[in-house]
């Protein structure tokens, strides 16, 4: 059975996540931060809901960065970040002044600036357009499907780290992909049948 | 592109859900877990779950409740009533609340909002306010006192976003319950003035409403109680009607064009001869 770890650093909302993985059926979640229960896992998700600082924090507090570094670019563990569990996977964040991030996927996280009469922040179901081949979206029944939005920032980086778009006035990054580290700026946990086939999906590209 | 949203709010009095009239007067509905997992099944975009009891008694959030509705909650959930601290923001976050909605603690203490979005991000905040049309001017309602506060909704909404609220919804007192639309001419005053998304409940009763207020405003989400518990068939119905004109996240097949329905929206009885059809038509379940 596949251990799957969700990482708890305070400002997740863990339990959405827990309750999606448990609904598929996977008895083997736990929510953690322990470092025996991460090298023990086959796959991290690393869910978010917060300030990106407030995220860095407390993933350094924990120690966490050391422990997923050797576990993702060394054990090549796949790992799936979450919103802002996405946006620290990037280089760092505007947000409340520059703050580092874990720096796995090159591009930075920058403040959703919209022209037109567009409110920030970007809040509510969108439609994606798949960019690149990836396995998170081999089983969803529509080739635009909704998911889940609520961010006031974003991940700009090159076209090829880009699993999806979607369109708000301006293409935004939805999801990122690098090897074996992905990323989505959604909600599946809270995008009802389309979210729980992309955790479907994730968790079976685990071997 | 991003999609117009239908709401649903659920009224929490004693650990029930409520219908709310006025907000005076309140008739029982059912367990809020049911509530939520039937509203999951249809199709809704969004709930929004308030408890009118806890901040008037006195009582905290009721974190096992939300922790067990949320097990089977997949769409994105909204929690308010009783919440006065960071630690239980943050509890309830980890109980699967998405965004919290606060109400009597901005009419007290407005910077609690920066406080708050500074550690969560502001798109987990929402702003939960009853308005009241007083002479003619709307002002914002003071619920634990039962009177107007005298602020007028536009400064209320300028001083919300000055402190980094994510979201507005508004909650209309004279519409409560009472199905008689939502109230456009609030919303033409709020639409104009903010910079956030706005949700707008209060006076629902068919999915016309919804249209109207979609079709004449900016407003992102529109927010009904009563009418999704009362009528048959309301979410979906609402969603297809909508969706042939507006932007609307409809991911089910089943879109009501074969459906009759009378002047106020219901659902009219089939023809016997295609009803036994039916019996023979196999819809698969979805494979997730």
């Amino acid at each position: 059975m596949k251990k799957i770890v969700i990482i708890d650093y305070g400002v997740g909302n863990v339990f959405s996540v827990y309750n999606a993985i448990k609904y598929l059926g996977y008895s083997n979640v736990k929510i953690t931060y322990d470092e025996k229960d991460i090298f023990s896992s086959d796959a991290i998700i690393l869910p978010g809901v917060g300030a990106f600082d407030e995220a860095m924090k407390n993933i350094t507090k924990r120690k966490l960065d050391k422990i997923l570094h050797e576990n993702v670019l060394i054990n090549k563990k796949p790992i799936l970040g979450v919103c802002v569990g996405m946006q620290i996977l990037s280089e760092g964040s505007d947000e409340n002044g520059w703050h580092k991030g874990l720096g796995w996927i090159p591009g930075k996280v920058k403040k959703l600036e919209l022209t037109q009469n567009l409110a920030v922040p970007h809040v509510g179901w969108n439609n994606l357009e798949i960019a690149n081949k990836s396995n998170l979206y081999l089983n969803q029944s529509n080739s635009n499907p909704h998911f889940y939005f609520d961010h006031s920032y974003y991940f700009e980086t090159e076209d090829k780290y880009v699993s999806s778009y979607c369109d708000y006035g301006i293409k935004i990054c939805a999801s990122v992909q690098n090897d074996n580290i992905y990323g989505v700026q959604f909600h599946p946990e809270k995008s009802q049948n389309n979210g729980l086939k992309l955790f479907r999906s994730f968790l079976n590209s685990v071997k | 592109m991003l999609k117009k949203r239908v709401i649903a709010t659920l009224i929490i009095k004693n650990n029930i859900v409520v219908q709310s009239i006025n907000f005076n007067k309140y008739l029982p509905i059912g367990k809020p877990r049911i509530a939520v997992d039937f509203l999951d099944q249809w199709g809704v975009d969004e709930i929004i779950y308030l408890d009118i009891d806890a901040t008037r008694h006195g009582y905290e959030p009721n974190f096992e409740l939300i922790k067990n509705l949320a097990k089977k909650c997949f769409l994105p959930l909204t929690i308010g009533g009783g919440i006065k601290n960071i630690d239980q923001i943050k509890k309830l976050m980890k109980y699967g609340a998405d965004k919290i909605s606060l109400n009597s603690i901005l009419l007290s203490d407005i910077e609690f909002v920066k406080k708050t979005s500074s550690i969560f991000g502001s798109q987990c905040i929402v702003a939960s306010v009853d308005v009241i049309k007083v002479g003619g001017n709307y002002q914002v309602f003071d619920y634990l006192n039962s009177k107007s506060n005298k602020v007028s909704i536009v400064d209320f909404v300028r001083q919300l976003e000055d402190n980094g609220i994510g979201e507005i919804l508004i909650n209309s007192i004279d519409r409560d319950g009472t199905y008689k639309g939502f109230d456009m001419e609030l919303i033409n005053i709020i639409d104009p003035i903010s910079n956030v998304p706005v949700i707008i409940c209060g006076g629902a009763k068919t999915p016309k409403d919804f249209q109207e207020v979609f079709e004449n405003s900016n407003i992102s989400g529109a927010a009904a109680g009563n009418y999704f518990h009362f009528y048959e068939h309301s979410v979906t119905l609402t969603k297809s009607f909508l969706n042939r004109k507006l932007p609307i996240r409809f991911e089910t097949n089943f879109d009501y064009h074969e459906s009759d329905l009378s002047n106020d929206f219901r659902i009219l009885k089939k023809e016997d001869i295609f009803l036994e059809n039916m019996l023979f038509h196999k819809i698969e379940n979805e494979n997730i």
